[in-house]
């Protein structure tokens, strides 16, 4: 569906790349993590996805399409809610009017459910409202445009403890077979289980894309005594009790991913992604 | 809900249908919720539930209606104690005699306080 091919991309000529020969592909079905630490480049890629940045090599295409040309067939299947954004002095009401006819599958029935799971409707005042609150509404907006392409940047961020919870029943109620979404996020553990696929890049560019079932196939994530020691063991980091431990799965147990423990693991050994980025 | 480490997810949430079954909450040849509403009440992927759901129609806990849904098999809740009574003894058992034998706790003992709940 989406494929970045090979793009570099820095923001002044002369400056430092963000991307060199940078090379991605997004699917329809997944729910894509995209990790990376700061300034590595999380939201250059996503408004580069969207169009709204354009490389100056390469290109990233929706079904063949350059999304840079930002042609009204590819603008309507992708939606981008940015970390941070205004929204107009107006009801949700007459947001949803003015915006609905951009995309055609938007779902009136999906609004309301997102609305409600965050304890909004579409009487609320967009101008009026709290950052967490604007995010919640514009997070309903996003998921019910059912765009078949919808990319989140840290869309947890300002949202309290219970409306993360809301945030993930909405995001589990809109996902499907026809649409990708990619988050891009720090808080790991606000959406690790709703994640099936991970893009983790590095200053340097991509670091790992692979699947959760490919990592739970390749590695194993235990909790261990701190005398423990195993061949296997590719990373270790002390834990109240003992040692949290990345080792290579060679019974064929699933153990759950530490995504976490797996995203420092991969920062400080970035040669450990070999063995998620070989045989695709 | 709060994970595990170590023991599969889709195990837990598994072991969290089995517990509903048993007490009533899906009574046998009644339907359970669809893997998408579980999957947006527990905030787990779809692709989670899916795997759920292949696990306990595989062991013959659930059965598929076709354009219906999934339904509790007759003979689950029997099955899942007689599951549950064999990792009695093959899991929990040998920690037990393990922590036994640590603490030196004889047999006696352990009868002793045993009757004290088991008459309750």
């Amino acid at each position: 569906m989406i494929n970045i091919q090979n793009i570099d991309f820095t923001y002044k000529k002369g400056k430092k790349k963000v991307y060199t020969d940078f090379s991605a592909h997004i699917e329809a079905g997944g729910i894509y993590g995209l990790l990376g630490r700061n300034g590595t480049g999380k939201s250059t890629l996503l408004y580069i996805i969207c169009g709204l940045l354009h490389p100056q090599k390469g290109a990233c295409t929706l079904d063949g399409i350059d999304t840079s040309a930002r042609m009204a067939e590819t603008l309507k299947d992708i939606f981008l809610v940015p970390e941070e954004f205004e929204l107009p002095a107006t009801s949700m009401r007459r947001y949803v009017e003015i915006n609905k006819p951009f995309y055609p599958n938007f779902s009136e029935e999906l609004l309301d459910y997102c609305l409600s799971a965050f304890d909004l409707d579409r009487t609320v005042q967009l101008g009026e409202l709290s950052m967490g609150m604007k995010k919640k509404a514009f997070i309903s907006f996003a998921l019910a445009t059912n765009t078949r392409v919808l990319l989140m940047d840290e869309p947890t961020n300002g949202l309290d403890i219970p409306s993360k919870s809301q945030f993930r029943k909405a995001l589990a109620s809109a996902a499907s077979e026809e649409r990708a979404i990619v988050i891009s996020t720090h808080q790991v553990k606000d959406v690790e289980q709703l994640l099936d696929q991970f893009i983790i890049i590095e200053s340097d560019g991509l670091l790992v894309q692979s699947s959760a079932a490919d990592i739970t196939e390749k590695f194993r994530f235990d909790m261990h005594d701190l005398s423990y020691a195993d061949d296997n063991e590719l990373y270790s980091r002390p834990s109240f009790s003992g040692k949290e431990t990345i080792s290579l799965n060679t019974s064929g147990e699933d153990t759950p991913i530490n995504l976490d423990l797996l995203f420092t693991a991969l920062i400080e050994k970035p040669e450990l992604a070999k063995y998620l980025n070989n045989e695709k | 809900m709060n994970f595990k480490q170590n023991i599969p997810i889709y195990l837990q949430i598994a072991d969290r249908i089995m517990d509903e079954i048993l007490t009533g909450v899906y009574p046998v040849n009644g339907r359970i919720p669809s893997v998408r509403e579980y999957s947006v009440a527990l905030e787990v992927n779809v692709n989670t539930m899916v795997k759920v759901y292949d696990h306990l129609t595989s062991s013959g806990l659930i059965y598929i209606k076709r354009g219906l849904g999934y339904f509790v098999s007759e003979s689950a809740p029997a099955q899942i104690r007689q599951m549950r009574k064999t990792q009695f003894f093959t899991d929990f058992l040998p920690q037990l005699a393990e922590k036994m034998q640590q603490l030196g706790i004889t047999e006696e003992d352990l009868k002793k306080e045993l009757t004290k709940y088991l008459n309750k």
